[in-house]
């Protein structure tokens, strides 16, 4: 693995340190990662009709670009995650969240493979976001930041990819949100994308998401420590309502079955009911220490981004509303994976995409992989999963001239 | 972290042209002219897929029911998706392949007039190759036993097939007449495996011919 050359760092900027603890983390303000700086000359010019300037992308590489910068794959990630796939994170030390999928002699093989994974714009990874400090202000962004869309966020990753002198990606991957990226890559830019892989994922955010997200966002909002998104100002953090937000949205990361198998109506630490409101049961204390961890990771503005930026996703809805019309005249070779149990992004959803790329007579493998871990399978140990992932990109790659 | 096998994976596609053990897929091979684009419905672990590629240089692509087929085929690097060959071809445009190729599946289809009708609408050319249902030892076992015929090419019991529309080589011809499809090549194999000589008459194969391979065109 890479040692990371620490890129430009904000220590010019005072921070509050109590407001510096209360993002979460360091990383918002000071990312260890390098960082790309985007001056007033290179304005990112956002859906919402602003041009964000200055701004700045997080962001990790592993591997090696070769001479004719042709071997280069994007990683996309998901929601919550960050800009650390085969990496451990600063923030919480784990290793990074794609580490089986990415490394020497993994089927992302970063000894054929130029690796770049950025943290998204409206993230609070490092990349302008709005826990980041508004220049204009001295103060965090916070609700002043323009909504942000996917189509902003892969508009900020081909700015990244062209510093590197990269004419046309290899590859790009990433499921969930991540796996909206990729689609948007496709439609944004086809001629610059060979192989893409849209995993778990969907064209559009269905209502019943929307729906999810909006209750995660009203709860984050309803916590009195929110103060209407003026928290870090206030040195506070609303971590009680972001905790619910995050138990919330995990139910639907995982399926009934899995929720059966791991938790069943166990007891937690007890024998019998308690007859109060204590986490009697196993799953409420699983939830509730998933919330716990996750408020000290993440920004709860950057997750009214985030969510946001899902729920307006719709490739469709530019094009006359046919998914196909995206894709006409595509050359990029696509492979779309799901998961059985995943009821976030169902199988249908690939599959809508599917039909519209063969309506659109582009090249498309489709893999739906067995597996009763819902959608947190895209995550996850799935040998289906890699043997596909391995499959596809060994042949792209023969077909694109990087190996014999 | 778990670690990843991978030990199981066939990456290579494109070594050598693997030695195919069906003779309707060498007859297919032989039909189709290099370097067109093929698409294989019904295409199975993705053997005429990979046969294709390695000998015609096709750009191939597969639509396969069972999940499993498909993601061995997509392991393999060949460009699969899973779809049922009744339902998902109305998804294709029109024209958008030099050939569609039906091998040993058109029996197994719920409406197989109108799979024909869908591939000749993709493809320029529809390729099928089937069972004949008109085979001699078909024809005896329900003659002299009295029972549905269990063949090498039919080896299930009547109760236990996929195959529920079976057809001989004669009736195979009308279909293809009924829905104005041409037939530019025909081809049928005797039970030695041996391809039977082109000047012999319908009901020649039709009795003797195990299996038949057509190219049709609208």
């Amino acid at each position: 693995m890479d040692e990371f050359e620490p890129g430009r760092t904000m220590s010019a900027i005072a921070v509050d340190e109590e407001l510096t603890r209360a993002a979460g983390s360091r990383e918002a303000y000071e990312p260890s990662s390098p960082v790309a700086e985007f001056g007033a000359s290179e304005p990112l010019r956002l859906d919402a009709g602003i041009d964000l300037a200055p701004f700045r992308i997080a962001y990790n590489t592993y591997g090696e670009l070769n001479a004719d910068k042709s071997n280069a794959i994007l990683i996309c990630h998901a929601l919550t995650m960050d800009h650390y796939p085969a990496s451990p994170s600063p923030t919480t030390g784990k290793p990074g969240w794609w580490s089986p999928l990415i490394g020497e002699g993994k089927p992302i093989d970063t000894t054929k493979f130029f690796v770049i994974c950025s943290n998204v714009i409206g993230g609070c990874g490092g990349s302008t976001g709005p826990a980041s400090l508004d220049a204009a202000s001295g103060d965090p962004f916070g609700l002043n930041l323009p909504v942000i869309t996917v189509r902003d966020m892969v508009r900020a990753q081909k700015m990244l990819v062209e510093r590197f002198g990269i004419d046309t990606l290899f590859a790009v991957v990433g499921g969930s949100m991540g796996g909206m990226q990729v689609l948007e890559w496709t439609v944004s830019y086809p001629d610059k994308v060979f192989a893409a892989v849209p995993i778990a994922t969907g064209a559009r955010h269905s209502a019943q998401n929307i729906a999810f997200h909006e209750i995660g966002r009203q709860a984050v909002m309803a916590d009195p420590e929110w103060h209407g998104g003026r928290y870090f100002q206030k040195g506070k953090r609303p971590t009680k309502g972001l905790a619910v937000a995050r138990m919330t949205a995990h139910v639907t990361y995982l399926s009934e079955m899995a929720l059966h198998r791991k938790f069943g109506r166990n007891l937690q630490d007890r024998d019998t009911f308690g007859y109060g409101f204590d986490a009697d049961f196993q799953i409420e204390s699983y939830l509730r220490h998933q919330g716990s961890t996750f408020v000290d990771r993440f920004d709860a503005n950057s997750y009214l981004y985030l969510t946001r930026a899902m729920d307006y996703f719709d490739i469709a809805a530019d094009f006359q509303g046919l998914l196909a019309n995206a894709f006409q005249g595509s050359k990029t070779r696509f492979c779309l994976i799901s998961f059985s149990s995943d009821w976030l992004f169902p199988t249908a959803e690939s599959r809508e995409i599917v039909h519209a790329l063969n309506a659109a007579a582009a090249s498309v493998s489709f893999v739906e992989v067995e597996t009763d871990k819902g959608h947190d399978a895209f995550l996850l140990d799935e040998p289906d999963f890699y043997r596909a992932m391995d499959g596809f990109l060994s042949s792209a790659a023969r077909a694109r001239g990087l190996c014999e | 972290m778990s670690t990843i096998d991978l030990s199981g994976t066939a990456t290579s596609a494109t070594v050598t042209a693997p030695p195919s053990a069906r003779v309707d897929l060498d007859i297919i091979a032989e039909l189709v002219i290099p370097g067109s684009r093929v698409l294989d419905v019904g295409c199975g672990d993705g053997s005429l897929l990979q046969l294709l590629e390695a000998r015609r240089q096709v750009d191939g692509r597969g639509v396969e029911l069972s999940q499993a087929g498909v993601n061995d085929c997509v392991a393999r690097g060949l460009s699969v998706i899973q779809g049922d060959a009744d339902r998902d071809l109305v998804y294709y445009s029109d024209q958008s392949f030099d050939y569609v190729i039906l091998s040993q599946t058109i029996q197994a289809t719920r409406n197989p007039r109108g799979v024909l009708t869908q591939m000749l609408r993709i493809g320029k050319r529809a390729i099928v190759s089937f069972p004949n249902f008109g085979h001699i030892a078909v024809r005896a076992a329900l003659m002299f036993r009295g029972r549905m015929p269990q063949t090498k090419n039919l080896p299930q019991p009547w109760y236990d097939s996929p195959n529920i529309h079976y057809c001989t080589i004669r009736d195979f011809v009308a279909l293809a007449q009924e829905i104005g499809a041409e037939v530019e090549t025909a081809q049928a194999i005797n039970a030695t495996g041996q391809k039977m000589a082109m000047a012999m008459p319908w009901s020649f194969w039709n009795l003797f011919g195990q299996q038949a391979v057509f190219v049709l065109r609208k």
